[in-house]
C-alpha cells in the first residue's frame, strides 16, 4: 500500500484487460468499456506517482482532465453507436465496416 | 488493517476487471464495470487523492456507466438470437495483452523508481482549486471548451431526423 510498484502492477493488469476488450469484442458498447478500463489504468498512473513524487498535484490535474476527456468521449462514441443501430441494424464492430449504405 | 484492505480492494478491482471484458452478457459487463469503477475510486483514496476519487465516483459512476447502460438498452434486440460476443481475434488479442503486460511488467520492476517520503495532506481540493485557476487556467478553459463541443455533438448526432 506505500509500494508505487503495486499501483503500477495493478495499473498493468487493468491495462492490459482493456486492450484485450478493446481488440476481442464485438459489440461496440463492449469495446468502449474496453476504452474506459484503459483510461482508468493510465490515471491510477498519474495518482500514483503524483502521490510518490512528493504529493505534486499537477498529477491530480492531468486525472481531472482525463476524466472529462472520457466523458466526453463516452457522450460521442454513444451518440456514434445508436447512430450506426439505427442505419445498419447492428453494433457489431465487424458488421458494421461500411463507409455508406 | 489499511494493508490488508488495499490488497482487497485490488483484488476486487482487477477481478471485476476482468469480469468487464471476459462475460458474454453485456449487461453484466457493465455492473462488473460498476465494481472496477468503484474499486479505483477506493485505489485514490490509498493516494490520498480525496478530490479525483469523488469526481470518480460522480462522473464515472454517475455518468458514464449510465451512459453506458442507456446505450446497451437502447441498442439489444432483447428477442434476438444470441450471437457471440467475441470475435475470431481472441488467440491474438489474448497474446498481444500478455506482451504488453509483460512488457510493462519489466518496464516497472527495472525502473528504480525514486520515492519521496511525504506526509499526508489534510485535504487536496483547495489547492487544486488554486492549481484550475492559476498554473492550469488554459487547459481548464480548453478542456471546458471540448466538453461543451462533445456534449453539443453528441446531442445533434443522436436527434431523430426529421
Amino acid at each position: 500500500m506505500d509500494q508505487l510498484n503495486n499501483y503500477l502492477f495493478i495499473a498493468a493488469i487493468l491495462f492490459s484487460l482493456g486492450v484485450f476488450g478493446v481488440m476481442t469484442r464485438r459489440n461496440g458498447i463492449a469495446v468502449l468499456m474496453g476504452v474506459e478500463l484503459i483510461l482508468n489504468a493510465a490515471n491510477i498512473n498519474f495518482i500514483a506517482f503524483s502521490r510518490f513524487g512528493g504529493m505534486n498535484l499537477d498529477g491530480h490535474i492531468f486525472g481531472l482532465i482525463i476524466i472529462v476527456l472520457a466523458a466526453a468521449e463516452a457522450a460521442v462514441a454513444l451518440a456514434i453507436v445508436i447512430n450506426i443501430y439505427n442505419n445498419m441494424n447492428t453494433i457489431n464492430v465487424d458488421e458494421a465496416s461500411a463507409l455508406k449504405e | 488493517m489499511a494493508e490488508s484492505i488495499f490488497w482487497f480492494i485490488a483484488a476486487f478491482t482487477v477481478i471485476s476487471a476482468a469480469f468487464v471484458v471476459l462475460n458474454n452478457q453485456l449487461i453484466y459487463s457493465a455492473v462488473a464495470l460498476l465494481f472496477t469503477l468503484f474499486g479505483v475510486a477506493g485505489l485514490y483514496v490509498f493516494l490520498w487523492a480525496d478530490f479525483i476519487a469523488g469526481v470518480q465516483l460522480l462522473v464515472y459512476i454517475g455518468g458514464i456507466l449510465v451512459l453506458i447502460i442507456f446505450g446497451i438498452m437502447l441498442t439489444n434486440r432483447i428477442s434476438s438470437v444470441r450471437l457471440s460476443q467475441t470475435n475470431v481475434q481472441q488467440g491474438v488479442g489474448g497474446a498481444v495483452a500478455i506482451w504488453l503486460f509483460i512488457l510493462i511488467l519489466m518496464v516497472v520492476s527495472k525502473t528504480p523508481w525514486n520515492q519521496m517520503d511525504t506526509i499526508e495532506p489534510a485535504s487536496t481540493v483547495g489547492d487544486i482549486g488554486t492549481l484550475l485557476l492559476t498554473k492550469y487556467l488554459l487547459p481548464f478553459e480548453a478542456i471546458s471548451l471540448l466538453l461543451l463541443g462533445a456534449l453539443i455533438g453528441a446531442a445533434v448526432l443522436s436527434r431523430e431526423e426529421n
